[in-house]
């Protein structure tokens, strides 16, 4: 169409009738096609958020059963006897917080460190090879993670790890009782293992937004590495940093595969990290293919506090954030 | 060109379904334990008649839910459905195929078929009353092996399962502590002490794994990943060893005849060579099929599962129904399923 119009550019000859009529079909082709892109991005926005609102309304709908049953005391309940029909989420609840704790206090300082080291000291060889690894790394599907972890990283833990914690830091209730190398501690270094490359690679990325100018001048004014690290670096990417370690966050705390197959399952709310446990989603991967009756809603409703949890840390984020750019409007 | 463009032709029809003169396709769910010998089933039966038998293994309630819904043209489960519930949704029920479920132990020093478990010692191990390997109880057992001092690790389904259903029935049956505490389900509220693994492969994953350990298997697991089973005192008080004649021994002593929708336990069956932890699967169809057609043809199927299938279904470690009691199955069909009110002909 645009075609039409610049193939007689600048012709003194009165335009004819017809061509009005074609240029005005330009014009008004063109309003049309604004008017397509808009309802097309609209329409794309308002189905990402009729999916999410019809999951919410489909998880309460179908949990309602297992809520008019045991009410708010579900959530605090340890109860699981699907013979008598008597459930309780905690363990659940438990296992999911517990693994998630332990992945990212493990995975987000190793995450940082190597970032800063791909960033700002390592060889750009040396830099450009890691990276590649990360990449693979993030790629690896979680079912394989499942599997290494139970045939080879399991054995590895009950060999040589735990027996370690528990003769070094034994005192601490955290590691204490028997264990096999099955059970929480092993499912959160999985974790912790699987969210690393991701936020290693987010904040490798953040990193190397600091702009240059700015570290020169520190390493101008005679700062050290570190304190250019601890001054410049990390608080100009705090943001992107946070962004990061949320995305690996969210990721723990919904991973089923892997956990299913080290996590051991077992409802009981043990201190000791040797313990078996069970999450949310190992729960649900466990259990739903056998489920129906009251077990089913109770599954759902598992469902919707792992979606609430999601949300909850969600908020917290937003929270966070808005504070920080307060606070320093970097 | 020419012959591509006719491949491919081919290869479509095949992932479509449209085998040539007859293309009626038979759908099942259901039971998850049976899947290998089915599939192996309907894949013979399709080069043999052309009909295809389509069964996805979706586990048992599943199954029960899509036959009920008229999804499915047959349903499967593990654990039988009572005559109330049959008769309220019009299924008809009778068992296709029988495997055993075997414990399976790792500790240092003992080999396969070493170890000797009653029935009482066994359901205490799993209750967490037993805990160490060198317990009196065991030892009384076992006077001549030498056992170590190592703490014994109950391993189970984490998965609600057929199997976990088979063998809580048993424990239910052989020791009223269990029964009382515990009881028997498709999944129970396990004692503390015990770790679950996903499926079959995961019991037999963390029973390699953990020293110490005892679990429960299909045979079929026990037998591919060479465990190493236990010798169980049946109900005639003899130890026996799992094997595909000890599970057919279970089978035999059944009383087919006198229990509704065949749904018989053959746990803990007299015989002095029977092995007490045995279960059969079960098929669920309507007594009113809509589709004349397709219902003979399903019945063709089973017959021929029955008649024909029994090498198979040993090579995998199964165990066929035995002539008779497919006798009285079949005897059942005329009697129940029909299609606008007429008998249906295989």
């Amino acid at each position: 169409m645009a075609g039409d119009i610049e193939a007689h550019p600048g012709l003194p000859t009165p335009t004819p009738l017809s061509d009005y009529d074609r240029t005005g079909d330009v014009a008004r082709s063109r309003h049309f096609g604004d008017l397509l892109f808009q309802s097309l991005t609209s329409l794309g926005a308002v189905i990402l958020v009729a999916v999410v609102a019809s999951i919410l309304a489909l998880l309460i709908w179908k949990s309602l059963p297992a809520m008019q049953r045991f009410g708010v005391g579900f959530i605090a309940s340890s109860d699981w006897d699907p013979l008598h029909d008597r459930y309780g989420a905690w363990p659940s609840i438990y296992g999911t917080l517990v693994t998630t704790a332990i992945a990212m206090s493990v995975a987000v300082p190793l995450a940082l460190v190597t970032a800063l080291f791909l960033v700002d000291l390592s060889p750009p060889w040396l830099s450009r090879i890691v990276g590649t690894g990360l990449e693979l790394l993030a790629a690896v599907p979680s079912i394989i993670y499942g599997m290494w972890g139970m045939t080879v990283f399991a054995s590895f833990m009950q060999r040589w790890v735990e027996p370690a914690l528990a003769n070094t830091l034994g005192f601490l209730p955290l590691f204490q009782g028997s264990f096999n190398g099955m059970g929480m501690l092993t499912a959160g270094l999985i974790l912790a293992l699987m969210v690393l490359p991701y936020i290693c690679a987010v904040s490798r990325d953040v990193f190397r937004m600091t702009p240059g100018v700015l570290k020169e001048s520190a390493y101008g004014m005679g700062a050290t590495t570190w304190e250019v690290t601890r001054d410049v670096t990390i608080p100009y990417g705090m943001r992107g940093i946070l962004g990061a370690v949320f995305l690996g966050l969210a990721r723990a705390i919904g991973e089923t595969m892997a956990v299913t197959f080290v996590i051991g399952d077992n409802r009981n709310v043990a201190t000791s990290l040797f313990a078996s446990g069970n999450t949310i989603s190992s729960t649900l991967a466990n259990q739903f293919n056998e489920a129906a009756g009251l077990k089913y809603s109770v599954l759902v409703e598992l469902g919707l506090v792992l979606f609430m949890i999601t949300v909850a840390f969600e908020i917290a984020a937003h929270l966070w954030l808005r504070r920080l750019r307060n606070a320093g409007g970097r | 060109m020419k012959p591509i463009f006719v491949s491919a032709a081919v290869a479509l029809c095949a992932v479509a379904g449209c085998s040539g003169s007859d293309s009626t396709t038979i759908h099942g769910a259901g039971a998850s334990f049976p899947y290998p010998i089915y599939s192996k089933w309907a894949y013979t039966f399709e080069q043999l008649d052309g009909a295809r038998i389509n069964y996805q293994s979706i586990g048992s309630s599943a199954g029960i839910n899509q036959v009920k819904d008229r999804t499915v043209n047959f349903g499967a489960s593990d654990a039988p459905l009572d005559k109330k519930e049959l008769d309220a949704a019009g299924l008809v029920q009778f068992p296709l195929v029988i495997g055993g479920i075997v414990p399976v132990v790792h500790l240092s020093g003992v080999k396969a078929g070493e170890l000797k478990l009653s029935p009482e010692v066994l359901a205490n191990i799993f209750l967490g009353e037993i805990t160490k390997w060198n317990d009196s109880a065991i030892v009384a057992l076992n006077p001549d092996g030498k056992l170590p001092d190592v703490a014994i690790t109950p391993v189970r389904r984490s998965d609600g399962s057929g199997t976990t259903w088979i063998y809580t029935n048993y424990l239910s049956a052989v020791s009223s502590p269990w029964k009382e505490r515990i009881g028997a389900g498709k999944e129970v509220s396990w004692p503390a002490a015990s770790v679950g693994g996903k499926g079959n492969e995961g019991v037999a994953a963390n029973v390699t794994q953990i020293d110490g350990s005892i679990g429960y298997v299909e045979y079929a697991y026990a037998v591919q990943n060479k465990m190493t089973h236990v010798q169980l005192q049946n109900k005639a008080g003899k130890f026996v060893e799992p094997s595909l004649e000890a599970f057919s021994a279970a089978a035999k002593n059944a009383d087919w005849a006198g229990t509704p929708g065949f749904a018989v336990a053959l746990i803990d069956q007299p015989g002095d060579d029977t092995w007490p932890i045995v279960g059969a699967s079960f098929i669920l169809l309507h007594n009113d099929q809509p589709d004349r057609a397709v219902a003979a043809k399903m019945l063709k199927f089973f017959d021929w599962c029955f008649k024909h299938g029994g090498d198979a279904a040993k090579n995998l470690h199964f165990v066929p129904i035995p002539a008779d009691v497919y006798t009285l199955v079949e005897a059942d069909w005329d009697k129940q399923i029909q299609s606008g009110g007429k008998p249906i002909e295989r």
